[in-house]
């Protein structure tokens, strides 16, 4: 056992790669409209419906419920 | 380096996508067909006139599938590679890969896998249309639940490190997880709108299916963004001979 603790080197821990002021605006932005695209496959339509009609929610119909979002 | 990660992760993502497609294709599909053949023969039983389609089945099972799987991908491996570009050096000490691969197992546990053994995938036929908003609120509530218990858990994890060491840390971390998310389960309301007489082995098996296909989609996106992501941070020399394990 004692080889496992020595082979734990101290201090590897990668350094981060971005600090919270540069990831914001891209969580932010980015973070947004993948958001919006999630919205688009999982949920248009449904309870909620930003693009009139239906074809949105017709079109990408059988993932939805295949990712398991709810529908009807 | 965080837009090349966020590309990286759409790439990895927009493959995730084509490998869901493949899953659901085989083992979904044939199960969304007995549904729908189920519920013509009841709107048959009942005299109810079929409903026009706006996009046909033919459409929607290859076409309509891949571009929601594949725009599924995409989004959630940009989300993913922004998640990474944080956790990365933070959550903890491993390197690219096994990061990216952790980060993809948390993300299936608590986003697919948690939130399914309360409100289950269904196929059409299932779900009444009038209870969609109510549905999916207690669906979005429980991912965001479980999200919240897993970051939670990290945390937790990270802190009692010192005191407990890696092996118990893990426990205890998963122990609070499980407890917030078992709560969370006790708590909200049941959903049960399975029509009487519809088939339990389609429905098994199609619950199967989307489980498999969300659990292919994170595999593929946490292996190959982890591959992409290690390329990216460590480019050329590989780390020289450390001990093998033995």
């Amino acid at each position: 056992m004692s080889e496992l603790a020595v082979d734990r080197r101290a201090g590897t821990a990668p350094a981060p790669i971005a600090s919270a002021r540069e990831l914001l605006p891209f969580a932010l932005l980015a973070g947004l409209v993948l958001m919006l695209l999630v919205y688009f496959v999982g949920a248009e339509e449904g309870a909620l419906s930003l693009i009139a009609g239906n074809g949105v929610h017709e079109l990408v119909h059988d993932a939805r419920h295949l990712l398991g979002f709810p529908c009807h | 380096m965080i837009r090349s990660l966020l590309i990286r992760g759409m790439i990895a993502g927009a493959l995730a996508g084509v490998v869901a497609f493949a899953l659901a294709y085989a083992f979904g599909e044939p199960q969304v067909q007995h549904a729908i053949d189920f519920e013509d023969h009841l709107a048959r039983l009942h005299h109810e006139p079929a409903g026009a389609e706006v996009v046909s089945r033919g459409v929607q099972r290859t076409l309509g599938l891949l571009t929601g799987t594949v725009i599924m991908g995409v989004a959630l491996g940009g989300l993913f590679a922004l998640v990474f570009a944080w956790g990365y050096g933070r959550v903890g000490a491993a390197g690219a890969r096994a990061t990216a691969a952790l980060l993809a197992l948390a993300a299936f546990v608590s986003i697919t896998l948690v939130p399914f053994t309360k409100y289950p995938a269904n196929p059409p036929t299932i779900g009444s249309a009038a209870t969609i908003d109510r549905r999916t609120v207690l669906f979005v509530a429980m991912i965001a639940i479980s999200v919240l218990a897993a970051v939670a858990a990290a945390r937790i994890r990270r802190q009692t490190l010192p005191a407990l060491g890696a092996w118990n840390a893990a426990i205890v971390a998963c122990a609070a997880f499980l407890v917030v998310v078992g709560g969370a389960q006790l708590a909200l309301p049941a959903v049960h709108e399975t029509p009487a007489g519809f088939p339990a082995d389609v429905l098994y098996r199609f619950r199967l299916a989307s489980l498999g296909t969300n659990a292919a989609l994170w595999l593929t996106l946490g292996l190959g963004f982890g591959w992409a992501a290690e390329r990216r941070l460590a480019p050329a020399p590989r780390r020289v001979a450390e001990p093998a394990p033995h």
